[in-house]
């Protein structure tokens, strides 16, 4: 690969975030944005192998019909490439072992944790822990929520960031864990990126609809150990630019949105790190 | 085989679902139950091993996290105390989204296709505890969980249960063995005979067009020509139900085109009104675009599924807006999910294609709280809200269509029909291959494509049931229930295949199946030949006119030529979206259908569609008048406000708007919820379709129903200006902004049903030369719409007539969204304006339906003095010089102002006696009367010099200003405080209604 940073962004069977995501991967610094259907993938018209940044975007899988991202993991696990024979899952890993960046965003979230990339405790990448579940609320809700960042965190995408806002929308986003043991490593080993906020106080809180789906220990975002392999509910997409804030005709807001640093991030990363 | 799969979440897990059903169930029918758990069943009919469903139920059927399988009872296994097991499922035939996910599923694990006897059906076991007998579980099951139109149920208690070891499984199949054969039916029979024939096969023919069809069949060349192919003088049932929905009122608006003999009782006159549709609708859309000359933006209206305009050097957009009542009160989740992922095929299918940007909705019901007797067949209105509600949220959210505005309406006379309006906005590229995209054309010799979901039973005489009141006799088929995945891949996939150039022409399947979508693309060549045999079917046992009609969803028609067929066909494998050639178009002038090589219809496309004399009808018109309310002598302004902005018709609509997505798509500006706690009610819609650019849409709409009581030519005045105001509230320019009609009517032919039926048509007529009138006036062309005309309901002796309803929906340009306006108050200090003049308006206003009655001093639109006001208002905008906009509609300036302060969590204090008035003496006629075209505007204290000379004298006045205190201070007419209320109780009336 020469110096250009290549990003793919996944799309097909419900997905539904995928030009403005790729429109951040571009607004972020990314020289090369590729948004690829599923079939695409398993036609062997496009492979994971060139590019160093995997977009997961916002949608709707099958439409959750056997739960969030459920049926796409599933999909994801059997698909073998058609030219190669080669399984889309080993082609995954492998994208994952060469130290590549995968950012998932609400239904790309969940699809990570249900193929198992996240938390990828003890290196382990297909291996489901945790999950997201049902809001308390049971209801699916559009919202915008108070973000912080855990500094600890050894994730490449909130590097220097702290507060954020972003959108919330889904009905299954409350992280739970098989165990109480997994919940502790995850939250020891500070692979927990973002929690949801009290707007006034902007500490972690339980308190609905600040923390809108009563995610345990306020969490809103995880990744694994290497800190490349990152997955939020909030949508960072979703705010690229002021006017998309829902009080930017009452705040004087910087014209770049929020949600471009995260992007900016991972790709400076990329940059100094994969190239 | 017959085996199930039962998932649960883990008893350690909350079952919020659960939660939700113990709440509703406890809310809705008062029982006393205290817990509810819910068990997800598969039930798989294929020929797979123990091992196999063993891996499906661990892999893809359940989330190891969360949930625990069995491949026995889960119920059994878990041990759980309970009291009743209601085990919920489809009704065979019945689209069942997750049971096809799950197939789709379990054929990947097992590395093949299931074959056409093998399936998987999904079901729900409530596992209810508390102390209730079988008959309250009968009642919890049909009055909450299942609808038995599309459901059935099972009730068994613990002991039973465990005495059987759980349920047996059931497979939701469709048992028909019938063969698929042309029937025909013989018309030379008695007038009595030809109506029976009409009626039992819900045709909606009437006796002067079943006599049309047999006096063309009676013609000896077509008798011949029909004798060559093996058909009889006899009509075959294909081109009976063909025709009969060719010519339906829903899909021939033969009210709309028909002859009206029109008379004025009041007046004394009486006249000749032929077509409505041209002469109140399209011709004042001509008269404009010839206005327009050189600049005009229109493209394409009134000719395909949706208008189109132009958006900018490289973008055109489409609109339209569907309703989809009918179905929505029978099956109100079904009928709303169809009505949307229905709509957006409407876009799509115009010129070349459009990519989807947002929806809009608006829904009419009857009161949640409704505690009266529910007449039968119906559903509890709260039912028929969630229902649709959920509906809506389905098909928008899994489309990944953000909803970007919409509304909901109430009066009790939508009990008998739910009005449930959706519409769809999409955005194409000015040139597709180099051809204005608004464009599309098919030769003959293309091939006819369909591509999506397969044929069932789904739908079966929609057209026809939409054009009759609903009766015991509505069938259930007419039902579908929509499939937002495999539409949203199916258009992934065909607007690569547009760009690729990969067909000529497209058409949705709605209303009328292949038979209309087939047949109108038959126009451009005059001619086509289509095998109904070819067509792919969910279950074998439909008859060819079946299939022919059947509205099932998620289905394209295209036309492909010949030199990119196998390109095209490729695609759709690899894209994993079913297409099938179903024949060709021709040039013969024939509507020609063939099963296995057998002709079984054969007409001539003219006497199709262009042969139908136009309907004559008779209207009369003459002024009723209603008592007027008695307004209390001396009245609390604040606790009249209070219950104002409580009322339905005002009060938040926060709860349902949450539950759709509003924002993706990445271009939201303007969201429905604004203001400093992002609850306030926004007037309209911004997006911007294009990242890069700053170029937006405005979007909005109108309604006031109510008013129709007294004149619907203001009715539909108001719903106009209404949108218009709307959209200028947010910033909306009115150089490039465009109307959509929709009226939805009640039966306006006089019968014996229908013994009001000159008054409702004289409705009719006096609406349509508002919609004229108006379009002209404010330079606003419809550039599409749709008439829903039989929102009756008829049972038993009761009839339920809806209030006529003209949603007027809007589309219009905002050069740049950074100059888009909320509606929330600012700042403290900032000055309050009311542009506009109030009248005593008080007919049929919220504030005199508060006081028990509709009076009669409806409001008027007075374009002279509103339009100068309009463009004024646009140009303060572009000059950056409005702080918030917020228009007056129900409920009048009281709550304008009192939304304006709380939405900015700020106070306000103004002085009555500054509002521009005309002959008001009360100051409550003053605060609630619901004139129209005046807006409440708050203005920073640099720029009120500004603002002002740019409004010049257009009829405005600075009453107040917006205070630091949270309180809303009124002085009165006599220099002294009239109304201070606390925003925070304000507020709390507002939301605390629907807060569900």
């Amino acid at each position: 690969m020469n110096n250009q940073v290549k990003a793919i962004v996944l799309t097909g069977y419900g997905t539904n975030c995928e030009n403005e995501m790729a429109y951040a991967c571009r607004l972020g610094g990314a020289e090369q944005v590729d948004i690829v259907h599923i079939s695409e993938l398993i036609y062997g018209d496009y492979s994971l192998d060139d590019y160093h940044f995997l977009n997961l975007p916002g949608g709707f899988l099958d439409g959750d019909d056997l739960g969030a991202g459920q049926a796409g993991a599933h999909r994801m696990k059997y698909a073998t490439i058609k030219n190669s024979g080669e399984k889309m899952q080993d082609q995954l890993i492998r994208f994952v072992r060469e130290g590549k960046l995968i950012l998932g965003v609400c239904n790309g979230f969940q699809l990570m944790v249900k193929m198992g990339l996240l938390p990828g405790l003890d290196k382990q990448y297909d291996l489901r822990t945790v999950s997201l579940t049902y809001n308390d609320s049971s209801r699916f809700e559009d919202r915008w929520a108070d973000l912080l960042v855990n500094k600890k965190s050894s994730c490449v995408f909130t590097t220097g960031l702290n507060h954020l806002y972003y959108p919330i929308r889904h009905g299954e986003g409350k992280f739970v864990t098989q165990d109480n043991a997994t919940l502790q490593r995850i939250q020891d080993n500070n692979l927990v990126v973002l929690r949801y906020a009290h707007p006034e106080t902007l500490e972690p809180t339980m308190e609905y609809p600040y923390n809108p789906n009563g995610s345990p220990n306020a969490i809103a975002g995880i990744c694994d150990p290497s800190g490349r392999l990152f997955g939020l509910m909030p949508h960072p997409e979703a705010f690229l630019h002021r006017t998309n804030h829902p009080r930017w005709t009452r705040e004087k807001l910087p014209e770049e949105g929020q949600g471009i640093a995260l992007f900016r991030n991972g790709i400076d990363f990329i940059r100094e790190h994969l190239l | 085989m017959l085996s199930r799969i039962q998932v649960g979440l883990k008893p350690t897990f909350t079952d919020s679902f659960g939660n939700q059903t113990l709440k509703k169930i406890q809310a809705d029918l008062g029982l006393k139950i205290h817990s509810v758990r819910t068990i997800k069943v598969f039930t798989v009919e294929a020929d797979i091993s123990a091992k196999q469903m063993k891996e499906a139920a661990g892999g893809p059927f359940s989330d190891p996290v969360t949930q625990d399988y069995s491949l026995g009872p889960l119920a059994l296994d878990w041990k759980l105390d309970f009291d009743w097991l209601i085990e919920v499922g489809f009704r065979p035939g019945v689209t069942d989204n997750e049971g096809r996910t799950a197939a789709q599923a379990l054929e990947l694990l097992i590395g093949r296709k299931l074959n056409r006897e093998e399936a998987v059906y999904t079901s729900v076991q409530y596992l209810i505890s508390g102390s209730i007998d079988a008959e309250d579980c009968e009642n919890i099951a049909r009055k909450s969980l299942a609808n038995e139109l599309i459901q059935r149920f099972t009730i068994i208690n613990n002991d039973d249960f465990v005495k059987a070891g759980g349920l047996k499984p059931f497979a939701a199949k469709v048992m028909d063995e019938s063969q698929a054969r042309m029937m025909e039916i013989d018309l030379d029979v008695s007038d009595d005979e030809l109506m029976r024939i009409s009626k039992e096969g819900v045709l909606a023919l009437t006796l002067d067009e079943m006599k049309f069809i047999r006096s063309y069949l009676a013609k000896p060349e077509i008798i011949a020509q029909r004798k060559e192919l093996g058909l009889s003088e006899k009509v075959a049932d294909v081109e009976l139900e063909a025709l009969a929905q060719t010519w339906s009122e829903h899909c021939k608006h033969k009210i709309f085109s028909g002859n009206i003999d029109y008379e004025d009782l009041d007046k004394g006159t009486r006249e000749q009104v032929s077509d409505l549709f041209g002469s109140c609708i399209q011709q004042p859309t001509r008269d404009i675009r010839a206005k327009m000359g050189e600049n005009d933006w229109c493209l394409s209206v009134f000719k395909d599924n949706a208008g189109v305009i132009r958006f900018d050097d490289n973008w055109n957009v489409v609109f339209k807006v569907e309703t989809h009542n009918s179905p929505s009160a029978l099956d109100p989740y079904g009928g709303a999910l169809t009505g949307i992922v229905g709509v957006n095929r409407d876009p799509f299918g115009t010129g070349m294609g459009a990519k989807l940007i947002c929806n809009t909705n608006m829904f009419c019901f009857a009161t949640p709280f409704y505690d009266k007797e529910i007449p039968a067949r119906l559903l509890h209105p709260k039912r028929i809200f969630e229902g649709v509600r959920e509906g809506v949220e389905h098909g928008g959210n899994k489309s990944g269509i953000p909803t970007v505005n919409g509304s909901l309406y109430f009066d009790d006379r939508y009990a008998g029909k739910p009005l449930v309006f959706c519409g769809t906005v999409g955005i194409m590229p000015k040139e597709i291959g180099g051809k204005p995209s608004e464009n599309k054309i098919a030769l003959p010799g293309d091939l006819i494509v369909m591509t999506g979901g397969r044929i069932g039973k789904d739908g079966i005489h929609g057209a026809t049931f939409s054009s009759e009141e609903l009766n015991e006799n509505s069938p259930a088929t007419a039902v579908q229930i929509g499939d937002p995945i495999t539409q949203k891949k199916m258009f992934d996939c065909l607007l690569k295949a547009r760009d690729m150039g990969l067909y000529r022409c497209i058409t949705d399947n709605g209303a009328g199946g292949l038979s209309s979508s087939v047949g109108e693309m038959g126009e451009f060549t005059n001619g086509f030949e289509l095998h109904l045999d070819r067509a792919p079917l969910k279950y074998a046992g439909l008859q060819p006119w079946e299939i022919f009609l059947s509205e099932a969803q998620e289905r394209m028609t295209l036309a492909v030529s010949a030199e990119t067929i196998d390109e095209f066909m490729a695609l759709c494998e690899k894209m994993d979206v079913e297409a099938t050639i179903l024949g060709t178009f021709t040039d013969t002038g024939k509507f020609h259908c063939l099963y296995d090589g057998k002709t079984v219809a054969f007409l001539d496309m003219d006497f199709v569609y262009k042969a139908l004399p136009p309907m004559e009808m008779q209207a009369k018109w003459q002024q009723k008048n209603f008592a007027e309310p008695a307004l209390p002598e001396s009245p609390v302004l604040g606790e009249e406000l209070k219950t104002l902005l409580g009322r339905l018709n005002i009060c938040s609509k926060e709860y349902v708007v949450r539950q759709y997505d509003h924002e993706v798509q990445g271009g939201s500006v303007v969201k429905p919820l604004t203001g400093v706690k992002n609850d306030g009610p926004s007037d309209a819609a911004v997006i911007r379709p294009v990242l890069d650019s700053f170029d937006g849409l405005v979007i909005s709409q109108g309604v006031c129903p109510r008013y129709s009581d007294i004149d619907t030519y203001h009715m539909v005045a108001c719903a106009m200006d209404e949108a218009i105001r709307n959209a200028i509230c947010v910033g909306g320019s009115m150089e490039v902004m465009a109307g959509l009609d929709n009226f939805c009517w009640c039966d306006p032919i006089q019968s014996e049903k229908t013994p009001d039926g000159h008054y409702k048509l004289a409705q009719l007529v006096r609406a349509n030369r508002a919609l004229a009138h108006y379009a002209r006036a404010y330079g606003v062309p419809c550039i599409s719409g749709k008439d829903s005309m039989k929102n009756d309901y008829m049972m038993a002796g009761t009839k339920i007539s809806i209030p006529p309803t003209l949603l007027f929906s809007v589309i219009a340009k905002i050069d740049d969204v950074r100059l888009a306006v909320t509606m929330d108050a600012k700042q403290a200090g900032d000055l309050v304006y009311i542009l506009g003049t109030t009248y005593a308006e008080l007919g049929a206003s919220e504030y005199a339906i508060q006081h028990g009655a509709t009076g009669n001093s409806v409001p008027h639109v007075r374009e002279n003095e509103s339009l100068p006001r309009y463009h004024a208002l646009e140009q303060a905008m572009k000059q950056d010089l409005v702080a918030s906009c917020h228009d007056c509609s129900d409920g009048g300036l009281g709550v304008a102002l009192a939304e304006t302060a709380f939405s900015g969590g700020l106070g306000l204090e103004f002085n009555l006696s500054k509002i521009p008035a005309h002959d008001i003496d009360r100051e409550d006629v003053l605060l609630f009367s619901e004139s129209q075209s005046r807006f409440v505007v708050t203005v920073a204290p640099d720029k009120a010099g500004d603002f002002e000379k740019t409004m010049a004298d257009t009829g405005w006045a600075k009453i107040g200003k917006i205070t630091a205190e949270p309180i809303m201070n009124g002085i009165g007419f006599s220099g002294k405080t009239v109304l201070s209320e606390p925003l925070a109780e304000l507020k709390e009336a507002w939301q605390q209604t629907l807060d569900f």
